[in-house]
């Protein structure tokens, strides 16, 4: 079940596009100026890049039907070149638009309930949630809920569309913190109180970019009433002192940690007296009706031969890996969730090709009753399927090679576009990708290395999440070529940390060297089933700064 | 310093150079080089013009090789501009 759109919201999103079309007749006919659309095309996603312009679409909280899965691909191979980006925020981009092009393609995005909105900006973001929502194993609450009602709450919220920065808000409703909630302006925990009620953990002030924090808890426990005028008074505050004056010093993080969370939380304990009489928090009904959008789907009881299962798993070593890495608990012993790995060695992650797209989409409809995930380390999710079709799905998937039982090792890279795309980009990210998962192509090579987060970002603003991989690598431009900081100790998780700078940075083509002297090392120090992040921890950065450049420093 | 001007075409984003006649082209071997700060003058009042008639977004020079004869680009963001696509096979190349 998902959220599904009324006639209010269908009727919204045509009139902002009707707008929009017309502001790009009037910009070809140069009625406007860029200095005048520019603003206007942000606020619908659309950025002009290296090679063209660049459509970043809204996936609210990661959440796909196949239908929309399916327009996807119909978009990349009618409009761009036949493939899209999955974004390290559970949207997608896509990088070879014309801007003549742009009002059909949100035209075909409405049909589905889809837009651009909230991708751009110093607005509320779109919202991202844990990807494994309303089927995982280790769920409290279903926090697409929430995250559907901070989407009606922020979207084009008249007091919040002009932020001192852009603000982006990450919701878990489960034990594990699968959303990165640590490196979000605001990160929400569902948490369970008193008396068998529920009620959030509200973290502030987390973020990547130039300057990364970890979250600091702002409120232990907020009654899930209260959500609304609670998160309105923290955006007052941040809209009021945030620093406007330097775009470098103006996301809430730098606030947080200018003043201090007390202190902010003070002025925001008193703004929320102020207002939270004011009628800002959904009705228990409102909050009712969105619940019954999400209600769990009616999944028959499915048992499988478990026996069968072993056989197969004995039989195909492929199908056992991926079993190992890809599938994952679900609710319901009877199913399970589904990885579907973008991350083939020699790929660049996050992209897919329209092919994929409608073989994932038929893949949701057949074995996960339509429904499919984005996740933020860029590959997607089918929520529900039954144990008794994993062979079935996992030779679907084969034909699409899209089988790689890589999910979360090393071949698992987060990338952002990097220079080869992005105009902000100072160093490439998906050749440096593309080198390390040669290295550790082979697939019994990458699972004995075990888990193990590799991010990499083009840039200091980490779209690339460099900060929070157990190996971050950093493009940097250093006198007009690309070098390469490499980070380690980083996570996103419960144990959410930023990596520490290991050294000196390395040109390109020693990346790949230095990665192999990073796990080598690893392996030589690991004590019996420890972790990347374990081994470092416990020994700390000398073992690794002595492998790379002879000495310790 | 010989220096080229460069933009993305309005209407659909693509890389191009100024050249001869006038024209925006997305070919870096036939743009207009500069060879001196008054050239560059020029070329930069045709590209504002440009702007201002809706051809071109986001104009500005750039320094070129001449050694191989034609401008080519120094800077790797330059050359992957020029070279119109990423420098790696794209996902549905690599199919």
């Amino acid at each position: 079940m998902m959220y599904s759109y009324d006639e209010f919201d269908r009727d919204f999103l045509r009139d902002r596009n009707r707008e929009f079309r017309t502001q790009v007749e009037r910009r070809l006919a140069g009625q406007l100026s860029e200095d005048e659309f520019k603003p206007l095309r942000l606020m619908n996603g659309l950025y002009l890049q290296l090679h063209a312009y660049m459509l970043r679409v809204a996936i609210p909280y990661g959440v796909l039907s196949a239908r929309q899965l399916r327009q996807l691909g119909m978009i990349s191979r009618r409009w761009d070149k036949g493939f899209g980006h999955w974004t390290t925020r559970q949207n997608i981009q896509f990088n070879w638009i014309k801007l003549v092009d742009v009002p059909d393609i949100l035209e075909a995005l409405a049909e589905v309930d889809m837009h651009a909105i909230q991708t751009s900006g110093n607005c509320i973001r779109n919202v991202t949630a844990d990807p494994l929502a309303g089927a995982a194993s280790d769920e409290i609450e279903d926090p697409r809920i929430w995250a559907e009602v901070l989407r009606q709450w922020s979207t084009n919220h008249p007091e919040f569309t002009f932020l001192p920065r852009k603000f982006k808000i990450a919701i878990t409703g489960a034990l594990e913190d699968r959303a990165a909630i640590a490196f979000h302006d605001i990160g929400i925990r569902i948490v369970g109180g008193p008396n068998a009620t529920i009620g959030f953990r509200i973290y502030v002030g987390g973020g990547q970019g130039r300057t990364p924090y970890v979250a600091q808890e702002m409120k232990e426990f907020l009654p899930p009433t209260q959500l609304l005028s609670y998160l309105e008074a923290m955006l007052r505050v941040y809209n009021l002192h945030g620093r406007r004056d330097n775009i470098y010093k103006a996301r809430i993080k730098i606030l947080i940690n200018a003043i201090g969370v007390d202190a902010y939380r003070n002025q925001v304990e008193e703004e929320w007296q102020s207002i939270r009489g004011e009628g800002i928090d959904l009705p228990a009904d409102e909050v009712a009706r969105i619940r019954a959008h999400f209600a769990p789907p009616e999944l028959r009881a499915n048992p499988v031969d478990n026996a069968e299962l072993l056989k197969a798993r004995d039989q195909d070593s492929g199908f056992d890996r991926w079993v190992r890495h890809n599938v994952l608990p679900h609710k319901n012993p009877d199913y399970a969730i589904v990885s579907v790995a973008f991350k083939e060695p020699g790929r660049p992650p996050g992209d897919a090709t329209a092919e994929e797209m409608l073989r994932v989409a038929d893949a949701a409809d057949r074995y996960s009753r339509g429904e499919v995930r984005v996740t933020y380390t860029q590959n997607l999710i089918l929520p529900n399927v039954a144990r008794a079709d994993l062979v079935d799905l996992y030779e679907d998937l084969k034909s699409a090679g899209l089988v790689a039982g890589n999910t979360d090792l090393i071949t698992d890279i987060i990338a952002c576009p990097g220079l080869d795309y992005c105009n902000l980009a100072n160093a490439r990210s998906l050749p440096i990708a593309q080198d390390i998962t040669a290295r550790f192509a082979d697939p019994e090579r990458a699972e004995a290395v075990g888990e193990l987060r590799l991010n990499i970002s083009g840039c200091i603003n980490a779209c690339g999440h460099h900060h929070s991989g157990h190996i971050g690598i950093l493009g940097v431009d250093k006198k007009g070529t690309e070098h390469y900081q490499i980070t380690l100790g980083g996570s996103p998780s419960d144990d959410a940390a930023i990596g520490d700078i290991v050294g000196p940075s390395f040109p390109a083509e020693d990346v790949p060297d230095a990665i192999e002297t990073i796990v080598d090392t690893y392996l030589a120090q690991r004590r019996d089933g420890e972790t990347f992040l374990a081994t470092y921890g416990r020994v700390g950065a000398d073992p690794f700064k002595e492998a790379l450049y002879g000495t310790p420093r | 310093m010989p220096s080229v001007i460069t933009a993305n075409r309005l209407e659909d984003g693509i890389v191009v150079y100024l050249s001869e006649d006038d024209k925006w082209l997305p070919d870096l071997a036939s743009a207009r080089v500069a060879d001196d700060e008054t050239d560059l003058e020029n070329l930069s009042t045709i590209a504002g013009q440009a702007a201002a008639d809706q051809l071109i977004v986001g104009a500005y020079s750039m320094a070129v090789d001449l050694s191989e004869g034609t401008p080519q680009a120094k800077s790797v963001r330059e050359q992957i501009r020029a070279s119109h696509r990423p420098t790696i096979s794209a996902v549905t190349e690599i199919q």
